[in-house]
């Protein structure tokens, strides 16, 4: 699936990679995701959602990184085609 | 003479405690997660005739977001000044790793960069130019498997250059947004007014820039213990700790 237009981490499907763009999550949880790779222009891949839809788990600089949807849905980015990292 | 201090940095779980095993000869529990280094454990070692007194920090992603561990460690390099900090990066993950590495160079430039677990990178294909690395840090890059002891001689004689004064390492400044650089420039020499050389004042302004409210409170409490004039802690002597 490719589109061009920007989406949250919390809307983009299982197994996709996506382009990071920016992070509007703010203060000290802001820092931490950025500690841990939450870098505009790095790539994640986007794993498993867990049973309840909450938290989704990321791949992040080879680091699986479990996300609530508050924060997800504030990370953007766009869909990358390959697996390039 | 007191031997010279000389602190492990690095994120968790980059072979720290290993390192500081195989150097102190004590028994620092090491593994994945019951072996996590909570408290900063000391111990000491020789290398050419020369002390060193090692302490082992908690692993850490950053020092900024304030945890208990990232504040131990923060706290510890920059004000106790330890006379060389390693930083051990994991060979297998040195996009990650480097983070904490450039922020430690911000704070101090007496810095040793180890990448930890060739071993591994080499099982896994993985080729690092530490040459490479060693020019865009601007300080001295060493390869090692602590686990295997491979690179350790290296890695000491780099730290005991960089101790005895002998080699002054140059790290390369990460440089801002004009913006950023401009009020770091106008901040500069008001915290140098206040607070002398006793803190790289650069680094001070980027904290107070980024509303560090932790580091603010901290560098309070450490300024009201003691005299300005002061340049150094006197070091706590001869205590070890095992975890
Ligand atoms: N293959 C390999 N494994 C290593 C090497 N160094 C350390 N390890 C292993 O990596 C794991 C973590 O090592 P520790 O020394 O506990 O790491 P640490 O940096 O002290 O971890 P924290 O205290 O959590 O920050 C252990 O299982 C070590 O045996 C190495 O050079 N090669
Ligand atoms: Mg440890």
């Amino acid at each position: 699936m490719t589109t061009s237009s920007s989406l949250s981490l919390a809307d983009a499907s299982t197994g996709s990679y996506i382009r990071l763009e920016r992070i509007e999550v703010q203060g000290v949880l802001r820092r931490r995701l950025l500690d841990l790779g939450f870098v505009p222009g790095n790539v994640i891949e986007v794993m498993q959602k867990s049973p309840l839809g909450d938290p989704t788990a990321f791949r992040v600089n080879n680091t699986t990184i479990a996300l609530r949807i508050e924060e997800s849905s504030l990370i953007f980015g766009y869909y990358e085609e390959s697996d390039e990292r | 003479m007191r031997p010279y201090t000389v602190a492990l940095a690095g994120n968790p779980n980059t072979g720290k405690s290993t390192l500081f095993n195989t150097l102190t000869g004590l028994r620092q529990h090491t593994g994945n997660w019951a072996g996590k280094t909570v408290v900063s454990a000391e111990g000491e070692f020789i290398h050419e005739d020369t002390a060193f007194r090692m302490i082992d920090l908690p692993g850490t992603y950053s020092l900024y977001s304030n945890s208990a561990d990232e504040e131990v460690a923060r706290d510890y390099i920059i004000f106790e000044q330890p006379d060389v900090t390693i930083v051990v990066l994991d060979a297998t993950s040195l996009e990650r790793n480097l983070n904490l590495a450039l922020q430690v160079l911000e704070m101090t430039s007496r810095v040793v960069v180890c990448i930890n677990l060739m071993d591994e990178a080499k099982k896994l294909g993985i080729r690092v130019d530490t040459d490479q690395i060693e020019r865009q840090l601007g300080v001295p890059v060493v390869a090692v498997s602590a686990r295997n002891k491979t690179g350790i001689d290296t890695l000491l004689d780099k730290v005991a250059e960089i101790a005895s004064g002998s080699h002054v390492p140059k790290p390369v400044p990460v440089i801002y947004n004009d913006d950023i650089e401009k009020k770091i420039a106008q901040l500069e020499p008001l915290i140098r007014q206040t607070l002398g050389d006793r803190f790289p004042a650069r680094w001070v302004a980027l904290r107070l820039l980024d509303e560090d409210e932790s580091l603010i409170s901290s560098l309070r409490a450490k300024l009201h213990e003691q005299p300005a004039t002061e340049q150094k802690e006197e070091i706590r002597y001869g205590r070890t700790a095992c975890h």
